[in-house]
């Protein structure tokens, strides 16, 4: 090791790699992976999703995980993303399309994607 | 693309629990779902609640999986990794209660909640085998720091106005130490790990390695700059196989790296180490004998003054610290002397790391600010005392400390507080005791230690310990008389101010700290002759309420040297005669009321 910017590299690559275990993320987003959820395609939107946020630089905001059957087997997969402070926002029939621009959108920019939400399919 | 991440506990606790074949088992089941590319396995070191594993940790919702089986693994996979739904069952829960209250993280636990981690904030939480991973967490950034901003002076001065002491069990300032040794010009400076921790139930410095060692690396390169020294030593146990093992590779990938070596940094600064293994004699914690024994001689500690600091490893000037000392250089320097500084007493600064053991729910590592009362580490993290049984007191120090009994649970413990109560800081180790320990077996278990461990280089502590010894078995016999008492105490003190090094200027510990609080226990002893805990076997005796003894013949069936036999008495409302425990036979094994469903024998 001959410089600190060497070291600062090094930290900056293995960062986004241990945030996991870092907790205080502002926001947490769920993915539902009960059966019916992995049935209609809950496995890619996941994957999108973790892959967006490494990639937007958002790991230390933005924590993904998956929770099993939300209720609404017939609009899986289904997304929601908790931020303190704001209300819950359900997308629903995801894909992994949908879930770049989320990730981009909404997790990034704070901007709802309201036409992938629960409201919009309901109405 | 990693999603999740799970962390398995490989201290050595866990691993002797199986956390190997727990780990490999993760390993096939995730392949068998096809979630290789999505999953990691990291397998860290500890985590501080040995009671409760072998613990599996999941990312990032960070669920706490305790006492985890192979047979759970499938389980855990196909319902967590897979589904996202959490096994509730496996879930630690410190409440009590059947249902899982969302309390399913590490860090909502009681037992964590109130801890302060400064050295093991990285344990448990990244891979120690991989070096990026401790770089990611501000690892060698302190000694980045210190190369290229700091002179030799800032860096004492720093660790100096921390107010950080040896952890290793004396208390001595360790800026201090570093400043006395700056100074002395020699062609060869020297750097040294007290890794031998020796007392019997600590295991800090054991999880600091396992779990982190670069940490201890990078303090050591710090330290080295500090005082002048090109060259580090950590001298460890070979009965720490997997701490060894850890370590050894750090220290391959620190040189890899080039934090180990020469021109670190590109500053001009070298600084290189190597692990020397123990084998096992407690003396050889002793700093003096642990150089002696660096250097290939017997274990045996050497007079003082010339201090090391002068006059230490080959004779050259030598800094010696303990594990968890190095450990919290790197933070101080990071985050500065003001915020160390700021945890902690007016004289004893920052957390301590307590071993817990003994009769406590939570066994296992805990870091805590000094001054934290022994009330809340006992009641509050470490979960209270087991089947309802009342605290007594808990021992401090290992072989070299006292005990602090039930009445004084409120004292804040720090340095200062244990040393004024005859009682001492020691290493960590804190063993807890309830009503069922006695409290003259408890110095006389410590005394046999510090007898088989004496070097026997001086007399006062050869035959010194010995003597108290066989004072100690005389009343444990029940032929101890009060006079016993007196010459038990003028012994101590003799030992005390008489012995050669710390082993035995610290070896009578026990027994007068016993004595200063349960004297009234040493009274029974020697004058009612008896143990009022019920330990001490040669002044019990076991009786059958023949009254209560249905005559089934368990006990007589499971004594050892058939002391029982059946009476011609038949208790009304049984139709069997009852048994009886012929005196003299008996060897108070308690075999006879382990076995007795009907709680018909007593002993007292």
């Amino acid at each position: 090791m001959k410089s600190l910017a060497e070291l600062q590299a090094i930290k900056e690559k293995m960062k986004n790699k241990v945030v996991l275990r870092e907790g205080g993320e502002e926001i947490r987003v769920v993915v539902g992976m009960a059966t019916c959820g992995i049935a209609a395609g809950a496995r890619p939107v996941l994957n999108e999703l973790v892959e967006q946020v490494e990639k937007l630089g958002l790991s230390g905001k933005v924590m993904v995980s998956q929770t099993g059957c939300i209720g609404i087997c017939q609009y899986e997969p289904v997304v929601e993303v908790f931020e303190a402070g704001k209300d819950k926002v359900t997308y629903v029939k995801m894909t992994a399309e949908k879930a770049v621009r989320v990730a981009e959108e909404h997790l990034k920019d704070g901007k709802v994607v309201s036409e992938y939400t629960i409201a919009n399919y309901q109405a | 693309m990693i999603r999740a991440q799970v962390l398995i506990c490989g201290g050595t606790g866990c691993t002797s629990s199986g956390s190997n074949d727990i780990q490999h088992a993760f390993k096939e089941h995730i392949e068998a779902n096809g979630l290789s590319e999505e999953v990691k396995i990291v397998q860290t070191g500890c985590f501080g609640l040995c009671a409760l594993g072998p613990v599996v940790i999941i990312y990032p919702d960070g669920t706490f999986y305790s006492r985890v089986t192979t047979d759970d693994v499938k389980e855990i996979v196909e319902e967590h990794l897979l589904k996202g739904r959490v096994v509730e069952r496996l879930v630690y829960n410190d409440t009590g209660s059947e249902e899982v209250v969302g309390n399913v993280s590490l860090e909502d636990t009681a037992f964590y909640k109130s801890q302060n981690r400064v050295v093991l904030r990285n344990c448990g939480v990244i891979d120690p085998e991989n070096i990026e991973e401790y770089i990611a967490m501000d690892g060698y950034a302190a000694l980045g720091k210190v190369l290229t901003e700091m002179t030799p002076e800032d860096v004492i001065k720093v660790v100096t106005d921390s107010g950080l002491r040896g952890r290793g069990g004396g208390g001595f300032p360790t800026g201090r130490k570093w400043a006395l040794c700056a100074p002395n010009k020699a062609p060869q400076k020297y750097v040294v790990c007290n890794a031998d921790e020796g007392d019997p139930g600590a295991f800090m410095d054991r999880s600091v390695l396992e779990g982190d060692p670069h940490s201890v690396i990078e303090a050591m390169a710090i330290a080295g700059y500090a005082i002048g020294a090109t060259q580090g030593y950590v001298y460890v146990r070979a009965e720490y196989p997997i701490a060894v093992k850890r370590l050894q590779k750090a220290i391959d990938q620190a040189r890899e790296y080039g934090l180990l070596g020469k021109d670190i940094f590109g500053s001009g600064f070298d600084f290189d180490m190597h692990i020397r293994l123990g084998a096992g004699a407690f003396v050889c914690g002793e700093e003096t004998a642990l150089m002696t024994s660096i250097e290939g001689n017997r274990g045996e500690p050497r007079p003082r003054p010339p201090y090391p600091a002068v006059k230490g490893l080959y004779a050259s000037p030598t800094v010696e610290n303990n594990v968890e000392t190095f450990a919290n250089i790197p933070q101080i320097i990071l985050r500065g002397a003001e915020w160390f500084a700021s945890m902690g007493t007016e004289r004893s600064k920052g957390t301590k790391v307590f071993a817990l053991g003994g009769k406590i729910k939570h066994t296992g590592l805990v870091e805590i600010p000094m001054g934290t009362t022994l009330r809340k580490i006992i009641e509050e993290i470490g979960g209270g005392i087991p089947n309802g049984k009342k605290f007594k007191a808990a021992q401090t120090g290992g072989p070299s400390g006292g005990c602090i009994p039930a009445s004084l649970i409120d004292v804040e413990v720090d340095y200062d507080n244990l040393t004024a109560m005859g009682c001492m800081m020691g290493s960590g180790g804190l063993i807890v005791m309830d009503e069922d320990n006695c409290m003259v077996d408890m110095a006389k278990f410590f005394l046999e230690f510090t007898v088989d461990e004496s070097c026997g280089k001086c007399t006062p502590c050869r035959v010194g310990t010995k003597r108290l010894l066989e004072l100690l078995n005389k009343i444990t016999d029940g032929k101890g008389t009060i006079e016993d008492l007196d010459r038990l105490e003028e012994l101590c003190q003799y030992i005390k101010q008489n012995s050669l090094c710390g082993l035995g200027q610290t070896a009578p510990n026990p027994v007068l700290a016993t004595l200063k609080f349960f004297r009234d226990e040493y009274e029974a002893h020697v004058v009612d002759k008896k143990c009022p805990a019920g330990v001490c076997k040669n002044l019990l005796t076991f009786t059958i309420d023949k009254d209560k003894c249905i005559g089934c013949g368990m006990c007589a069936k499971n004594c050892p040297v058939n002391a029982i036999t059946r009476t011609d008495y038949i208790a009304p409302n049984h139709k069997l005669a009852s048994f009886e425990i012929n005196g003299n036979k008996c060897i108070k094994c308690g075999a006879c009321m382990a076995n007795c469903k009907f709680k018909a024998i007593s002993k007292q």
